[in-house]
């Protein structure tokens, strides 16, 4: 793993600086469901190559396959044909150990709906992401103390989920995502239940770490969102084309 | 952080934990209160035999049921000079000593036979036997010989109603003829002398007896006193009481073997042979050596002897096996039945949280050992939920400590249809029930103790296990899928 802290490598917002060697390489990317009785094709030979401190943005229709899309990315899911390659591992041909390992190490979720554990406090929250990486307790706590602050919510950190607004909730999954040192960030329409001030703010956090280095991949429907990407894709009927 | 969340998660489900716990907890007490007091009702079973047939008694060996016109001892025959007559009636009194009329006497020699098998310890030999004494008054019998009623056209005379009429009594008690010997086994070895002495070797011949001081008291029996035993007059020589205060004991007057013998009429005979084998594990083995060297004998061990522990222990013996084993299993499976159910209810409810920890790198083991944990705790929860009711059912139980009576019956152990029921024999019959009163004591041992934690810990493993399940197949695309 080359580069796992927001901090470690700079980019600037036009994309200036960021390095040549693709993160992602999709190819020929077919996604298929069973649906009662009838075949969903999600996703129809997606072609598609991101690279490091990327900001992309994928919009698209309702059902347009953008969730499946990032779920292949976050190794969530694996295609029914094609190539996922993150960095040099195939996610389509991984065994369920090393999607766990990946999930755990390189990607970063942040969802709509936040999903934090409401009995946990913002600390424990973000402690959680943790978990799987057998730390010890004093560099976990390091590390928790350090992504609140990054996203603003230190003196928050012994509040619970219920005590905290939606824009607040968000950083601390957004905490909870960067804790770990990802390579990569992927969020799931991650303002879609924020109100217009909200959704600025944790633009700006996402902004900020992406220019810190980390590779950004929004799903999302907000026009708003798209404009500040680097890149915008749309997918739709299963394909991506560049906007 | 594993036991943070697993007790933010219990703590958060308060109402689903309560239900779950006091499923378990319900379940577990039962089971602990049933057992101990199956544990108490073996006791009380095994106390009520002791007081029969002794302490360390392992098998008894009996006669076969006898025919009909077998058995018995001295009969009541009255002649013409029978009793003491005066105004035309006669006055009547007599004892006799009879044994069991429907089990059948053994040969003297059968205990020497026993005691010299290779795995027995210990075997001795007594004669159960009644005492009956008929008393009453009837007509001069002398008059009716000189002339009945309508004969000499004189109205019948005499008798206590002045009219030729008869009134009798019957009263009877328990004799056992023991060899005072060896006392070592048999009902002997469950009594201590509350007064006077013990019968010893020194009696051997002698009228001379021991007599139950309960029996004693009732009877305003004394040390020193005479007491009439099939028609011989025996001095009393101690008073002797159940080692157990909780029960009594096998008879009322115990005399020396050979007086009991000479005075029922029933020379070199017993009618039972206890018998102690080396080890608990021989007693099969003496139980058939004996069946197959000594004829026509029926040889009871004590699972043999407990069934013939009747009234209300072995009505509480039944209800405890049938009704609260029943009722333990089926408490104990809707327990464990809502257990499962809540978690798999549970893991469902929590399946955006448990496709999130997965997305964010879990693995299904760290999942599934987070269920199974909350799981375990909320079993252990109940566990001692369950073990302090249980405890304090059994504490009530001790402090209530109820009085159960039995009646224990030699003549069942040949088992039903052989020798016939308890009063089938008549006064012979009666002469072999026991009735004791025995105090129900629920023990408390480190068996019940562990039979909770382990029932606690199974109950939440089988529903960690279900709901880990559960939550080990939710693909983490689909989790997050199936919640939007």
């Amino acid at each position: 793993m080359s580069t796992t802290h927001p901090t470690a490598r700079p980019a600037t917002a036009s994309g200036e600086g960021l390095t040549s060697s693709p993160i992602y390489a999709l190819q020929a990317v077919i996604r298929e469901y069973q649906q009662k009785n009838r075949k969903v094709r999600a996703l129809a030979g997606v072609e598609l190559e991101i690279r490091e401190g990327e900001f992309v943005t994928i919009q698209g229709p309702t059902g347009g396959g953008k969730s499946t899309l990032l779920q292949m990315l976050g190794a969530l899911d694996r295609p029914t044909s094609g190539v996922v390659k993150l960095g040099e591992v195939d996610l389509a041909k991984a065994s369920n150990a090393t999607l766990g390992r990946v999930r755990a190490t390189e990607v970063g979720f942040v969802f709509q709906g936040f999903n934090l554990i409401p009995t946990l406090t913002a600390h424990e929250n973000v402690d959680m992401g943790l978990e799987p990486l057998g730390l010890t307790g004093a560099d976990r706590r390091g590390r928790v103390t350090e992504a609140l602050a990054q996203v603003g919510l230190a003196e928050r950190a012994d509040h619970l989920p219920g005590e905290l607004s939606g824009g607040q909730q968000q950083r601390v999954a957004i905490a909870r995502a960067i804790a770990k040192r990802p390579r990569v960030l992927l969020a799931d329409e991650p303002t879609g239940n924020l109100d217009e001030h909200m959704r600025d703010e944790i633009l700006d956090l996402l902004e900020g770490l992406n220019r810190d280095g980390l590779t950004l991949i929004v799903v999302t429907h907000d026009s708003a969102v798209a404009r500040r990407a680097h890149r915008r894709l749309r997918l739709e009927k299963g394909s991506v084309r560049e906007i | 952080m594993y036991w943070i969340y697993l007790r933010r998660e219990l703590a958060g489900r308060k109402k689903q934990t309560i239900i779950v716990a006091v499923g378990l907890a319900v379940a577990i007490a039962l089971v602990i209160v049933v057992n101990s007091l199956s544990a108490g009702v073996r006791d009380a079973q095994a106390q009520a035999l002791e007081s029969v047939y002794g302490v360390g008694t392992d098998l008894t060996v009996t006669g076969v049921a006898a025919q009909p016109g077998e058995g018995g001892g001295q009969r009541f025959e009255f002649d013409s000079d029978a009793g003491q007559t005066a105004d035309g009636t006669t006055s009547v009194s007599q004892s006799r000593l009879t044994a069991d009329f429907t089990r059948g006497t053994l040969a003297a020699s059968t205990v020497d036979s026993v005691a010299s098998l290779d795995a027995v310890a210990a075997a001795s030999g007594a004669l159960s036997l009644t005492n009956i004494t008929f008393s009453g008054e009837m007509p001069d019998m002398s008059q009716m010989q000189q002339g009945g009623p309508g004969e000499s056209g004189e109205p019948p005379a005499g008798g206590p109603d002045g009219a030729g009429g008869s009134a009798f009594d019957l009263n009877s008690f328990t004799v056992l003829g023991i060899d005072p010997d060896d006392t070592a086994v048999g009902p002997l070895s469950a009594v201590e002398v509350s007064e006077g002495r013990a019968l010893t070797s020194s009696d051997a011949g002698e009228l001379v007896t021991v007599v139950d001081a309960t029996y004693a008291t009732t009877n305003d029996i004394s040390v020193g006193d005479t007491i009439d035993v099939g028609g011989s007059d025996v001095e009393v020589v101690g008073l002797i009481a159940s080692t157990s205060s909780d029960a009594d004991t096998a008879a009322n007057v115990y005399i020396p073997l050979e007086v009991a013998q000479s005075l029922a009429g029933l020379e070199d005979v017993v009618s039972t042979v206890y018998v102690q084998a080396t080890s608990a594990d021989q007693i099969d083995t003496v139980q058939a050596e004996i069946e197959s060297s000594v004829a026509e004998v029926t040889v009871s061990s004590q699972s043999d002897l407990a069934s013939t522990v009747s009234s209300s222990l072995s009505s509480a013996s039944s209800l405890i096996t049938n009704l609260g084993t029943w009722l333990s299993i089926l408490v104990l499976a809707v327990a464990l039945a809502l257990a499962v159910l809540f978690t798999i209810s549970g893991v469902t409810r929590r399946t955006r949280e448990f496709g999130t920890l997965k997305a964010i790198g879990w693995s299904n083991g760290r999942v599934v050992g987070q269920v199974a944990g909350e799981s375990v705790i909320q079993g252990l929860i109940g566990g001692a939920i369950g073990l302090a009711i249980g405890l304090a059912g059994i504490w009530i139980i001790n402090v209530i400590s109820p009085t159960i009576s039995s009646t224990i019956s030699s003549t069942d152990q040949a088992g039903p249809g052989q020798g016939g029921g308890p009063m089938g024999g008549g006064f012979g019959g009666m002469a072999q029930q026991t009735a004791t009163d025995v105090v129900l004591h629920a023990p408390i041992t480190l068996w019940v103790v562990a039979a909770a934690v382990g029932i606690a810990i199974a109950g939440g493993l089988i529903a960690g296990a279900f709901g880990g399940w559960r939550a080990a197949r939710l693909s983490p695309a689909e989790a997050l899928r199936s919640v939007g």
